[in-house]
C-alpha cells in the first residue's frame, strides 16, 4: 500500500517557484529521503503534506486521506518532528509527553505508560522532571522527536531530525527510526542535507534541487549511475609513470605532477587483476594503488553543479 | 456531538498547560498584580490629597468621602487591561517557538488552542483582580456592595476580561516577537485613565472629555463604581454589557482569521 502519494506538487510564493511539480510515490514502511541543499524545497515539501501549508497544485494523498479535503484524517495518521524543536519550555519533559497524551485523547494509564517507555528510550529519564526549556539543543531534539511518538503515528515527517545534533545523539535517533520502521512498520519521509544520513537511512532517495527532483532510486542506483569509479596507480619517478601511460594509452589519464595515473574501472578483482598483469608484463612498478568509488557526494555534485549540499548551504 | 466534545476536551487540555505555565512561572501573573497595585499606592497617597479634594462636594463622593472609595474601581479595571497583555505574550510565545505548529499537525480542535489562551487568561486576571481588590479593601475601600451586587461586578470584570482578551490573542498572533506582542496593548492600558478611572470627566478639557465620556471603558467603570459603591449607574450598565460583547466578538474574529492564515514561520 502507499503511504504518502503526491502527483504535480506545486507551490509558489508570489512570483517565486518553491516547489515546481513534485512526484512522491512512498511505499508503507519504507524510509524515503528527500536530499537537497537549503531552499530546495525540503521543508516546504513536507509543511505541505503534514497539513501546515496548502498546496497551490497536486493531488496528495497520505495514510490513505485527502490532504486538502480531510486535512483531520491526515494529521490523525501523521507525526511530525519540524527542524525547530516544538517542545514546551516551561513544562518538563515528563509533562510534555503527558500533554501530547491528553490531545491524542489516550487514557491516562495509557499515556503515563508510553511516557515512560519513551523517555527511556531516548536516554531522558534521569531529566524526565526537569523543564524543556533547560535542555541542550540535542536534548530537545530528542524530546521533540518523543513528543511526535506519543500518538504512534502511521506516516512519520522528519525535518532535518539530525541537524545540530552530536553524533551520539545522531546515532541515537537514526537506531529509533530504523527501529520504527522495522518493528512497527512506521512510513518516513525524511529530509536532510547530510548524504551520509541518507545513505544509511532510506530505502529510496530523491535529490531535490530547486523545486524539482532531479533524481530518484535507491542509493546503489543513484551512485551507479555515477561514471566516476577508478584505479588510481601512482608511481616512483616519471620514467615509470611514462612507461605505464603507454600502457594503458588512451584509458588511462596521467598525471605528471602527481605521478599518478587514473585508469577508469569499477574495482572488481578481475578489473584489478587485469590492470596488475598488464603491469608486470611490461615490467612497470607501481608504488601504490587506490580505489575511488563514486559516493553521493559525486552523485549530488553531477546532478546539480554543485558539490554536497553541507557545502552548497549555509545551513 | 463528538466534535464538540473533542473541542471541549481539547480546550480543558490546553487550558490546564496554560495554568500550569501561570502557576509554574508567577512573574507574569505578579506583574498584572503589581502594576495597577502600585497605581493604586500611588495615586491615592501621593496625589490622592488633591484629587480628593476636588471629587469631594460632587456626586461622585460616596462612601465615607475618601477618595480611595472612587478610585479603587477604576484600577481594579486596570488590572483587566493588564491580563490582557499576558494572554499576547503567552500566544506570541507559542507563535514563535514552534510548538502551535505542533498542536496544528494534530488532529486537535482548531479552537482549542486559542480558546485555551484566553480562558487561563481570564481565571488568571480574575485571580489579580481578586488580590488587587483585597489591597484597596486594606488601604481603606469601603465598598458597601451587596452579594448581588459583587456578583454582577464579577461578573461585569469576566466579561471585560473576555472582551481584552480575545483581541489580545489576536495581537499575540500578529505580532512576531513577544516584546512587540507586549508593547501593543500598551495604549489600551492608558485608556482607562482618559475616561473616568482616577478623575471624573467632567474636569476634563473639552475635547478629552468628550472622548472620555464616550470611550467602552467609561461606562465599564461607571457601572462597577456604581455597583461596588452606590453611586448612579444610569444607562452605563447596558453600555458596558454591549461594549464588552462587541469587542469580545471583534476580537474572537479576529484571532480566528489571524489563526486559519496559517504558518508563518
Amino acid at each position: 500500500m502507499t503511504a504518502i502519494q503526491a502527483t504535480g506538487l506545486r507551490k509558489s510564493y508570489g512570483e517565486k517557484t518553491v516547489l515546481d511539480g513534485i512526484d512522491l510515490h512512498i511505499p508503507e514502511g519504507t524510509v524515503f529521503a528527500l536530499l537537497g541543499a537549503n531552499g530546495a524545497g525540503k521543508t516546504t515539501t513536507v509543511q505541505i503534506l503534514s497539513t501546515l501549508l496548502p498546496a497551490d497544485a497536486g493531488a496528495l494523498r497520505v495514510a490513505g486521506h485527502d490532504v486538502a479535503h480531510d486535512p483531520d484524517g491526515v494529521r490523525a495518521a501523521i507525526g511530525v518532528t519540524g527542524q525547530f524543536a516544538a517542545v514546551d519550555n516551561l513544562l518538563t519533559a515528563e509533562e510534555n509527553l503527558l500533554l501530547m497524551a491528553d490531545l491524542h485523547r489516550l487514557p491516562r494509564r495509557e499515556g503515563r505508560r508510553r511516557a515512560t517507555g519513551l523517555l527511556h528510550r531516548f536516554e531522558l529519564a534521569e531529566a524526565a522532571g526537569k523543564p524543556a526549556g533547560a535542555f541542550s539543543g540535542g536534548m530537545r531534539r530528542k524530546l521533540d522527536l518523543a513528543m511526535t511518538l506519543m500518538g504512534d503515528p502511521r506516516v512519520l515527517f522528519l525535518d532535518e531530525p539530525t541537524t545540530g545534533l552530536d553524533p551520539r545523539s545522531r546515532r541515537t535517533v537514526w537506531d529509533i527510526v530504523r527501529g520504527l520502521v522495522a518493528d512497527d512498520g512506521v512510513t518516513v519521509l525524511l529530509t536532510t542535507q547530510y548524504l551520509e544520513e541518507a545513505d544509511r537511512l532510506a530505502d529510496r532517495i530523491a535529490v531535490l534541487d530547486h523545486g524539482r527532483i532531479v533524481a530518484e532510486g535507491t542509493a546503489g542506483e543513484l551512485k551507479g549511475r555515477m561514471p566516476g569509479g577508478h584505479i588510481r596507480l601512482r608511481f616512483g619517478d616519471p620514467g615509470q609513470l611514462a612507461c605505464a601511460a603507454a600502457l594503458f594509452d588512451g584509458i588511462g589519464s596521467p598525471d605528471t605532477e602527481a605521478l599518478t595515473l587514473r585508469i577508469p574501472g569499477d574495482g572488481t578483482v578481475p578489473t584489478l587483476r587485469a590492470v596488475l598483469d598488464a603491469l608486470e608484463g611490461a615490467s612497470v612498478e607501481a608504488q601504490t594503488l587506490t580505489l575511488h568509488t563514486p559516493d553521493l557526494d559525486d552523485v549530488f555534485l553531477a546532478l546539480t553543479g554543485r558539490s554536497g549540499p553541507q557545502a552548497a548551504g549555509v545551513r | 456531538m463528538s466534535t464538540l466534545s473533542h473541542a471541549v476536551g481539547d480546550s480543558l487540555t490546553m487550558l490546564r498547560r496554560n495554568l500550569k505555565h501561570a502557576r509554574r512561572y508567577p512573574s507574569m501573573t505578579l506583574s498584572v498584580v503589581v502594576a495597577p497595585v502600585l497605581m493604586l499606592l500611588l495615586v491615592t497617597y501621593a496625589f490622592g490629597g488633591a484629587l480628593g479634594t476636588g471629587i469631594a462636594g460632587t456626586p461622585h463622593a460616596k462612601g465615607d468621602g475618601e477618595y480611595v472609595d472612587y478610585l479603587a474601581p477604576g484600577i481594579i479595571l486596570m488590572a483587566a487591561t493588564s491580563g490582557a497583555v499576558s494572554v499576547a505574550v503567552s500566544v506570541c510565545v507559542d507563535m514563535t517557538e514552534g510548538i502551535v505548529n505542533r498542536f496544528r499537525t494534530m488532529a486537535v480542535s482548531r479552537a482549542a488552542f486559542l480558546t485555551g489562551h484566553v480562558a487561563g487568561g481570564v481565571i488568571q486576571t480574575m485571580a489579580s483582580i481578586a488580590l488587587v481588590t483585597c489591597v484597596a479593601v486594606l488601604m481603606g475601600f469601603r465598598p458597601g456592595a451587596t452579594p448581588t451586587e459583587w456578583l454582577a461586578a464579577a461578573g461585569l470584570l469576566t466579561l471585560l476580561t473576555l472582551a481584552l482578551a480575545w483581541p489580545a490573542a489576536a495581537v499575540g498572533l500578529v505580532t512576531r516577537t513577544p516584546e512587540s506582542a507586549s508593547n501593543l496593548p500598551l495604549p489600551v492600558q492608558f485608556l482607562p485613565f482618559l475616561g473616568s478611572a482616577v478623575v471624573p470627566p467632567e474636569s476634563m478639557p473639552a475635547g478629552l472629555r468628550w472622548f472620555a465620556e464616550y470611550q467602552p471603558f467609561t461606562p465599564v467603570i461607571e457601572t462597577l463604581r456604581g455597583l461596588l459603591t452606590g453611586t448612579p449607574i444610569g444607562t452605563s450598565g447596558p453600555l458596558a454589557v454591549a461594549w464588552c460583547l462587541a469587542l469580545t466578538l471583534a476580537g474572537y474574529l479576529w484571532a480566528r482569521t489571524a489563526f486559519a492564515r496559517g504558518t508563518r514561520r
